[in-house]
């Protein structure tokens, strides 16, 4: 294989006694979508928050085209090309539509300013289904519209790396679809990307590989369809020892 | 980016508005000019206090140290170096002190950085006792020809680059990353922005404008010393007309300014012990009545016009 665009080795984080993520291991091949899986509180969050630099590692180090980023503060990982949705939508309260996501495009990883970013901008919210609703204010949006913000002001960087956290959670069965189609269309783009998600409609048909995590540890490796019937997998989503 | 007609109408207009202002010695030379001293003086301190105040919601109780710190540069340089150059080495003074604050603070919460930037007022103000005291000197006349008009001019010209600074500012990416960062210090990070340097850099403008206008005011106090120079009111005035007037907008500091300063002079020539109670009741009046200022006021006002219309 040629060398990963991501690559996690030992990677750990605690909060006092509480190890939330503990010695995890992978890579991410370039145009590879990679589910990451498991229970609710089983790390996934922090294990995306570790790689985007939102957190310090305890221990370990994440590398991004072999060069080191573990250590570098989230504002340059962000340069480098990796960028982020939250698992709880973060906007910016005081602007609009448009501003939201000409905000991703003016420092990151490939940089715009003036006419440039706000057509940018614009062909953005085209893209995610916004378009022409660039003037709005938040306020007059709906959930799955804040999202789509997010996405948009998440790409505006032209990120090499996306890391997607429940992106599809909380939809209904149509925005759903369309939520697939999307995703697949920037992995056709050439983007590399980390989902965190709990569809099973869309883990089975967006991801080439999952990682199943369950307190904080790497449980499972492989194909949607042989984590999912991993026997473990199951014991950690059925929970027969903590549920 | 080039100038749209609206931009091009605010410059004409704020050009206009300057240079009528800058009439008011020729009309009078006494108390309305004092007055004019004053309103010039807390609108370069309290709009460049909102410039960065304003965005990213730190209180800074730092403008009676660099404005302290501005006065003596004054008094140390008067016999040897001309007035401009002494208001310009002030100003770098400022911002250079400005940036060491802001490297050593801007990383900690907003409490913290409230009670560090009035603690620094204090420290300089102790470190210049001391030296004075070791020194046997105790203040430091400033003996200058600049009259009252010229204090004016020279605070009118400064609010002026202050407002340039601030509109400038406004439509740069360092006016945009303040913003994001007023509204989400972690989607900032995660955009690209150095969060810290941002709000470094733009700290440095309030921190470069008081010393100035401390050295411009040098020579209206003739002899300066240390309780008076690092006073701590002129701190917590500049917060208090910045909120009144608004620090959302550029504009906004100034409409808070000017009803505040007749206020003060009113009170201070009936009840001239009573400033302080003033002070405090108007920081009650902005907390509770007028979050936003009268800029949030007029939106508010104008949001309701809006609905009225529409039923
Ligand atoms: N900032 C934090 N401080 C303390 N504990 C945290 C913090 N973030 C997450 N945790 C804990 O770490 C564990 C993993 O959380 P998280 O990564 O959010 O899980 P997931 O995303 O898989 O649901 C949970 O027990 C959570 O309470
Ligand atoms: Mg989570």
């Amino acid at each position: 294989m040629s060398t990963p665009v991501l690559s996690l080795r030992g990677v750990t984080k605690r909060f006092g006694g509480l190890v939330a993520v503990n010695a995890m291991d992978f890579d991410v091949a370039e145009r590879e979508v990679l589910g990451l899986l498991g229970p609710n509180g089983s790390g996934k969050s922090t294990t995306l928050n570790l790689i985007s630099g939102a957190l310090p590692l305890t221990s370990g180090h994440v590398s991004l085209w072999g060069n080191r980023i573990s250590g570098l503060p989230a504002q340059t990982i962000t340069r480098k090309g990796v960028s982020r949705t939250f698992q709880l939508v973060r906007l910016l309260p005081s602007m609009n539509v448009r501003e939201n996501v000409v905000a991703g495009a003016v420092f990151g990883h490939r940089r715009r300013w003036g006419q440039d970013a706000w057509d940018h901008a614009d062909a953005l919210l085209d893209k995610v289904g916004l378009g022409g609703k660039g003037d709005m204010a938040l306020g007059q949006l709906t959930y799955i519209d804040t999202k789509r913000v997010e996405l948009a002001r998440t790409l505006a960087s032209d990120p090499k790396v996306l890391l997607l956290d429940e992106w599809l959670a909380g939809l209904n069965p149509t925005e759903l679809q369309i939520g697939i189609t999307l995703i697949k269309s920037l992995r056709d783009e050439g983007r590399t990307i980390i989902l965190v998600e709990h569809v099973m409609d869309a883990i089975r048909s967006l991801c080439d590989r999952c990682v199943v995590m369950a307190s904080g540890t790497k449980i499972a490796e492989g194909t949607p369809t042989q984590v999912l019937s991993d026997k473990e997998v199951i014991r950690a989503y059925l929970g027969d020892d903590d549920a | 980016m080039s100038l749209t007609a609206t931009d091009i109408r605010n410059l004409c207009l704020a050009t206009l508005v300057f240079a009528v202002c800058a009439l008011l010695p020729l009309g009078d030379q006494g108390y309305w000019l004092g007055l004019g001293v004053t309103i010039a003086m807390f609108t370069a301190l309290a709009t460049s206090w909102a410039l960065f105040s304003g965005p990213t919601h730190y209180i800074s109780l730092a403008t009676a140290a660099f404005f302290g710190v501005g006065t003596y540069v004054t008094g140390l340089g008067i016999d040897t170096l001309p007035f401009w150059s002494l208001v310009g080495l002030a100003g770098v003074i400022g911002a250079v002190l400005a940036a060491l604050v802001g490297l050593a603070t801007l990383r900690l919460s907003g409490v913290y950085f409230v009670i560090f930037t009035l603690g620094l007022a204090e420290l300089v103000r102790q470190v210049i006792t001391w030296v004075q005291n070791n020194s046997g000197q105790k203040g430091l006349y400033v003996l200058t020809d600049l009259d009252e008009a010229g204090i004016y001019w020279w605070l009118l010209g400064l609010s002026a680059a202050v407002f340039l600074a601030g509109w400038l500012i406004g439509r740069s990416r360092l006016g945009f990353a303040l913003r994001i960062i007023g509204d989400d210090e972690t989607v900032a990070a995660h955009s690209g922005i150095n969060t810290a340097r941002a709000k470094v850099l733009l700290f440095m403008v309030p921190g470069a404008v008081a010393a100035m206008t401390g050295a411009i005011l040098a020579p209206r106090y003739v002899y300066i010393e240390p309780s008076l120079a690092f006073a701590p009111i002129l701190s917590f005035q500049v917060v208090i007309m910045a909120l009144l007037g608004g620090a959302s907008r550029l504009w906004g500091p100034v409409l808070g300014v000017i009803p505040f300063t007749f206020l003060l002079e009113a009170v201070s020539s009936n009840f001239p012990n009573q400033t302080t109670l003033v002070i405090g009741v108007a920081f009650l009046v902005i907390v509770y009545l007028l979050p936003g200022g009268f800029v949030g006021l007029m939106g508010r006002i104008n949001r309701h016009l809006n609905t009225r219309e529409g039923t």
